[in-house]
């Protein structure tokens, strides 16, 4: 949803987001909804300055996220307050599953399909009855026996349903059994929230939803670090669905991301397991051999995905132009295979394990940012080179000089044999591009000064970078060079040599091969060869020469409509409110005035609203498949089924295919816990990513010795890896050290108080900082015992005004098995007060024990 | 780190406060505000974006709500970085570090030179781009055709090089990802490619 | 506008660009124009107030002021500490939410147990600072605001304790008296004060004062209604701890406890009356006192 809409939120539920602290301009439009009249409500681990201005404030302990939703989802549906009308014609909640699917509640929390010796689920007893579903992701197969062939039952008609719900194995009734033990009284034993604030909670969401009124859920990285992150999303995501808020004005999941374009690098993934617009990096271990296989098995037999081939052929057509071929399945041979996880976590062992060799970091601060931080400064170490470009020296690109091994005296400058080039990089106002915004929104950027010295652009580095290996593998007959040779690298570039961003942005855009011309939308392209499309969603963003609807200027007047169509390209089509088609009824009405947003025009025949359609714009609401003629892609779905990307045009409660830890959420403790599951055997998530390593111990739950909950947080006064705020003499000032916050109750019994030194340890390593004695923690009482809880802000490092220990020297390298995201906001730890011993060949800082 | 006031000679403070002291004005008019009080400094006074001889439009580098800016600059130079009262996304409000934009983009810790450690080495020494970049394509070329699998023994094919990893991207334009991704992943068979977004 | 909704003149400037600063441009960001004979000021609204400092870095990047303290106070996330001679906005901290070893659970609407509230001169009116200033350095401007004129100041000292509230502070790099303008030089070309522009929550609000008080009778009103019974307004006339012997303040404050807990004095003085040396109390001696501290001025350096 885009953030201005949160402006027409009957209630926002904040939470896993700092939100007031760290995406202050977004909360803006929370606090004109609260003006209005809406209930604000932030369920956190700390009490911070988004809490300070909730009407109710949830405290929850670190990583017990899905405890607490699941609670409200069983509240829902156990007094009956779910929108009946919108969930079950919009929704699976009334879709009967196979005979196979037994419940976590009936495995002590493991679900049914887990194969103890590759730890890991198959998902064939999670289908619905007599179907196989595809994901709904664009990584659409799923390791199944005879998946393909199975998938193409979509074809005969949609999976099957009982509407009156009483079928014992349709997802409502798994759903409430599922949920059935997600008690107030367990929600307070397992979060810690009392069940006074945790009833009002439910009641505020219940009330905001509806016909008339719409909730809206904000959350942030506070719900992806976690080994069950993905399920702490879904969990909200299925909340949203039972209460009808989705699709709809000031409804929705906003996830508010951390960088300025990270959706941008998401959607043209700078990510190891994708290709532009969501198609999957090909597998060595999936049939992806040819791009005929590859196109089989990932090609949804319903819904949009069903466009896939054309979406696949024409990237390639961009990439490799003329040297794309049929025979050479349009240049699929040369693209690389994946075989396993590379992402950011692996990278770092494999840079420990001396994988990975060469090393670039274009704008990014591993040694801060990334989990166990010493395991990363060790795989710098163990690097031939590194490149990182940035405006500044980064703790990065001086880990050799300053790092932690080194001042603790564990490694010494002379012994680090990486090469390393700092090479100074333009920032926005110095380079011309466009990012994507946290809603969608790619916003142009212009070039207003050029950047000082010898610092560039990324555009200008890789193209030029591009050109020297082009040079150098030019005269090459080897068949595994014809990649970079193929290449095209042809953009006009100025004086400078720097490349014309928009000429890329019109590749981006796509245009028809080989004369050129630009691409209206992405329905215009092709499998066959003849249209080329860098990123099929953004396909409309440069429709004609000229024509850069990034750089669009236009916002909505005091009149409204509000939609704010002229203000930059949301993509898919500049539509702003995604699934919008869910804010009709069935029929095509809008399910209230003061909720009106989309709605079926009879005299126009087609779908009327101040939005873009997310929906075939002259498909009737009473549009039914033939099923006799096999429908295929969008002729499958339905006139009443708003989710066009699911290959069965509704909203997933229970998912069949595309998870790897369960079809539905379940509370797991974290990896490191200061107390067993309450609700399984099954304590921690089963699947979740473990890398086994000399330098990345973890232990197991309830170590006395590590008996505190350590969660990692950021301030509005810095960034991320620090980099941009640290070095800079104004922001620096307000928070110019690392510090920890520790309860009162804890610093009283340890006899810390603010200001004073303290050092903080895990098995990965031991930082000292400075205490910040706060009551906005607070001690949790568990299972009769009191269980504290340390906050440490996330950004410092040894450069810049504003300095401190890394935070990340104590966190493990652990992940969600779907994402490989870490769980950096729940472990446990130990705390002292006093300082580390440093330097004298000591030894990496570590707390004996 | 401060940012020091211009600082003058005693001969032209002295001669300033002579002319502009205004409490003989003021006895004349027996008012001390306004224009009785009024120093030259005050009379000329306009804020400096009007000496802007280039605005241009520009997104917060910061995080993703994506507030928009305007960049008032002057001779090649930023002269202030503020909120675009147009945006619907801020309506010319911005936050502590979007505030900040500006002294970002002025840090006196910027780097406008390349610097080079050779291994072993204690400190860094500066280079030019020219050889950077060249020395940088030599060692990616190197590195790609000595880790460089083609296929496994099975047949199965890999062309990709396990050797060369990249992070970053969620700062960068849309257009750099997209080079990247594509020289990287389409040209070069690198799979270890990853910005922020699991960070 | 609620929504983003745009100011209709915004529309004047839709997929065009301006080449300068926008004429009158607070018209578009306040719904006001800054026009010279009347009162401008701040209403600070700490209900709103999400303490993310954006007014004191605005502040800071707009005056191009030196950052000055380096430090961890440890006094929950304030580490500006106190106005002075280089940080003209500053944002106090004061943790509620413990009491007697338990923690808060119920929440009264808007910023319930963590006050926070963006501190600058009042700009008075009258102002003391001014009145005791024996230069003429300190003088009211077109917009009734209080300005110290760099030109003029001779680093005396006399406005630093005639400030009630603190606000003046003499610069260790140039001697003089420094404090807020109210963005003086924006003003005089249509523009908010930069910490208001950038406030994110317009938590500070900007504007004519008589408006400005309007407002903010609506909004305590409004929070009385919303169950915040404690809203009061601070420094405005005619409501309740009016200011001793000041008539007003152009920066005034929405409040939800006694003003100490905001490090806000609770009956502000008006020290005039007493042995301040003003503008009628020797000219002759004060030209002699502007002069030794000029070389004062001079030999710090």
């Amino acid at each position: 949803m885009p953030q201005w809409d949160l402006a027409n939120s009957d209630c926002v539920l904040v939470m896993g987001s700092n939100m007031a602290e760290n995406h202050p301009i977004a909360f803006r439009f929370v606090l004109q909804a609260k003006a209005r009249g809406a209930t604000i409500i932030h369920a956190d681990p700390r009490f911070t300055r988004t809490s300070a201005m909730a009407d109710i404030y949830a405290p929850i302990r670190a990583g017990t996220d899905v405890a607490f939703l699941g609670g409200i989802i069983r509240h829902v549906l156990e007094h009956d307050l779910w929108f009946r009308e919108w969930a079950i014609p919009y929704t699976n909640i009334a879709t009967i599953l196979g005979e196979d699917y037994r419940d976590a509640e009936d495995g002590d929390g493991l679900f049914s399909g887990w194969q103890e010796e590759s730890r890991k689920y198959s998902p064939e007893s999670w289908q619905y009855e007599g179907v196989t579903m595809p994901s709904a992701l664009a990584e659409s197969y799923v390791d199944t026996e005879g998946f393909c062939e199975a998938t193409k039952r979509l074809h005969e008609g949609p999976p099957p349903r009982d509407p009156t719900l009483q079928h014992p194995r349709c997802v409502y009734q798994v759903m409430k059994r599922h949920f059935a033990r997600y008690t107030p009284e367990m929600v307070e034993r397992v979060t810690g929230c009392p069940r006074e604030v945790f009833l009002k909670v439910c009641e505020a969401l219940a009330r905001n939803s509806g016909r008339e009124r719409t909730t809206a859920i904000c959350y942030a990285v506070g719900w992806n670090h976690h080994s069950t992150g993905v399920q702490i999303i879904r969990s909200g995501a299925i909340l949203q669905a039972l209460l009808g808020n989705v699709g709809r004005p000031g409804g929705g999941m906003l996830a508010l991301r951390g960088h300025t374009s990270i959706q941008g690098s998401t959607d043209i993934p700078t990510l190891y397991d994708m290709l532009p617009g969501y198609l999957p990096q090909p597998h060595a271990f999936k049939p992806h051999s040819t791009l005929e296989s590859y196109l089989d098995a990932e090609t949804s037999p319903t819904g949009w995905w069903r466009n896939f081939p054309k979406y696949a052929v024409s990237l390639l057509r961009a990439w490799y132009g003329e040297a794309a071929a049929p025979e050479n399945g349009w240049g699929f041979d040369w693209v690389p295979r994946i075989v396993g996880d590379h992402s950011q976590l692996p990278l770092t062992v494999a840079m420990r394990n001396r994988i990975i060799r060469g090393l670039f970091v274009m704008g990014q601060n591993p040694v801060v940012g990334s989990s166990n931080s010493l395991l990363v400064q060790r795989g710098l170490a163990d690097l031939d080179w590194m490149v990182v470009r940035d405006f500044a020296e980064t703790d990065t690109a001086s880990f050799w000089r300053d790092g932690h091994l080194v001042r603790s005296g564990g490694m010494r400058p002379e012994d680090i044999r990486t090469e390393v080039f700092l090479m100074p990089a333009a920032l926005s106002g110095e380079k011309a591009g466009s990012f994507t915004n946290t809603h969608r929104l790619l916003q142009w950027h212009d070039k207003v000064v050029p950047p000082p010295g010898d610092s560039r652009s990324e555009h200008w580095f890789v193209y030029h970078l591009g050109r020297r290996l082009k040079d150098l593998y030019a005269a090459s007959e080897r068949e595994e060079d014809r990649a970079i040779r193929a290449l095209t690298w042809e953009y006009p570039v100025d004086d400078e040599g720097e490349p014309d961003a928009e000429a890329i942005l019109q590749e981006i855009n796509g245009y028809t091969w080989p004369d050129r011309t630009l691409l209206p939308d992405f329905e215009a392209l092709k499998e066959d060869g003849s249209t080329a499309c860098g990123c099929w969603i953004y396909s409309g963003v440069f429709p004609k020469p000229g024509e850069n609807r990034s750089r669009a200027r236009r916002p909505d007047g005091p009149e409204g409509p509000g939609t704010h169509l002229g203000w930059g390209f949301a993509w898919p089509s500049n539509r702003r409110t995604l699934n919008n088609r869910a804010s009709a009824d069935p029929e095509g009405r809008p399910w209230s005035e003061r909720k009106r947003l989309v709605w079926w025009d009879e005299a126009k025949q087609e779908w009327a609203s101040p939005d873009q359609i997310d929906f075939p714009k002259d498909k009737r609401p009473d549009y039914e498949p033939d099923w006799s003629r096999k429908p295929a892609g969008m002729d499958a779905i339905s006139g009443r089924q708003p989710f066009i990307m699911i290959p069965d045009g509704v909203a997933g409660l229970f998912v069949p295919s595309g998870l790897k830890d369960g079809p539905l959420p379940a509370h797991y403790e974290p990896v490191e816990s200061p107390v067993a599951n309450p609700l399984y055997g099954q304590s921690i998530s089963p699947a979740a990513k473990r890398w086994e390593h000399a330098d990345n111990p973890v232990h197991g739950t309830g170590d006395p010795r590590w008996p505190h909950v350590l969660t990692t947080f950021r301030l509005t006064e810095h960034h991320s890896g620090g980099t941009p705020t640290r070095l800079v003499p104004t922001t620096a000032e307000l928070q110019p050290e690392g510090f920890a916050e520790i309860p009162t109750e804890l610093a009283r019994a340890l006899g810390i108080r603010s200001t004073d030194w303290v050092v903080i340890s895990t098995p990965r390593g031991a930082i000292e900082t400075r205490a910040l004695v706060t009551d906005r923690l607070r001690p949790w009482r568990l299972d009769g015992r009191m269980v504290h809880q340390i906050a440490l802000p996330w950004h410092f490092g040894w450069v810049g005004y504003a300095t401190g220990d890394v935070a990340n020297v104590l966190t493990a390298v652990v992940g969600d098995p779907n994402t490989g995201m870490h769980e950096n906001k729940a472990l446990t730890c130990a705390l002292r007060p006093g300082r580390l011993r440093r330097a004298g060949g000591a030894g990496v800082a570590r707390e004996a024990r | 780190m401060s940012r020091q006031p211009p600082r003058r000679g005693l001969a032209e403070r002295a001669a300033e406060f002579a002319r502009e002291w205004s409490v003989p004005r003021q006895l004349r008019g027996a008012d001390h505000r306004r224009e009785a009080a009024e120093a030259a400094i005050s009379r000329t006074l306009r804020p400096r974006l009007e000496e802007a001889d280039r605005v241009g439009t520009s997104i917060c580098p910061y995080c993703a709500v994506g507030c928009a800016q305007l960049i008032y600059a002057r001779d090649g130079r930023p002269i202030h970085v503020e909120g675009d009262p147009r945006s619907p996304v801020n309506q010319g409000t911005l936050c502590p570090k979007g505030a900040a934009t500006f002294g970002l983009m002025t840090s006196p810790m910027r780097l406008d030179r390349c610097l080079h450690r050779v291994p072993g080495a204690t400190a860094w020494r500066e280079v030019t781009l020219d050889w950077a970049m060249d020395r940088i394509a030599h060692l990616v070329r190197r590195t790609r055709d000595e880790t460089f699998v083609k296929d496994l023994p099975d047949g199965t094919p890999l062309n990709h090089t396990l050797g060369i990893a990249s992070m970053g991207g969620a700062t960068l334009d849309n257009e750099e990802n997209y080079l990247i991704k594509k020289l990287f992943s389409g040209g070069l068979g690198m799979v270890f490619v990853e910005n922020q977004a699991r960070v | 506008m609620e929504g983003g909704l745009a100011h209709r003149r915004a529309l004047d400037y839709a997929d065009r660009d301006p080449r300068g600063p926008i004429p009158q441009e607070a018209e578009i960001t306040t719904g006001r124009r800054v026009e010279p004979g009347r009162a401008y000021g701040f209403f600070t609204d700490t209900t709103l107030c999400i303490g993310c400092k954006a007014c004191e870095v605005a502040c800071k990047e707009w005056n191009q002021l030196p950052a000055d303290h380096l430090g961890l106070t440890g006094h929950s996330y304030d580490n500006t500490g106190h106005l002075g001679a280089h940080t003209w906005r500053h944002v106090t901290f004061n943790e509620k939410i413990g009491k007697d070893g338990r923690r808060a659970t119920t929440m009264p609407p808007y910023q319930s147990h963590w006050l926070m509230m963006s501190d600058v001169c009042k700009h008075c009116d009258p102002a003391p600072c001014l009145e005791a200033c024996p230069t003429g350095a300190l003088f009211r401007t077109e917009f009734e605001s209080v300005v110290v004129q760099q030109d003029i100041c001779n680093g005396c000292g006399y406005c630093v304790p005639a400030c009630p509230f603190g606000v003046v502070e003499l610069s260790v790099e140039d001697g003089k008296a420094h404090k807020c303008t109210l963005c003086y030089d924006r003003l005089k070309g249509g523009l908010e004060p930069a910490c208001a522009k950038s406030c994110p929550t317009d938590s500070i609000r900007f504007g004519p004062v008589e408006e400005l008080l309007e407002g903010a009778k609506a909004r305590v009103a409004r929070l009385h209604a919303q169950g915040q019974p404690a809203a009061y307004l601070y420094g405005a006339p005619g409501t309740p701890r009016a200011t001793g012997g000041i008539g007003r303040l152009n920066a005034f404050f929405l409040l939800i406890e006694r003003p100490e807990a905001y490090n806000l004095p609770p009956a502000p003085s008006r020290p005039a009356p007493r042995a301040l040396p003003s503008i009628l109390s020797g000219l002759a001696a004060v030209a002699g006192l502007a002069a030794a501290a000029l070389l004062i001025g001079v030999g710090r350096r």
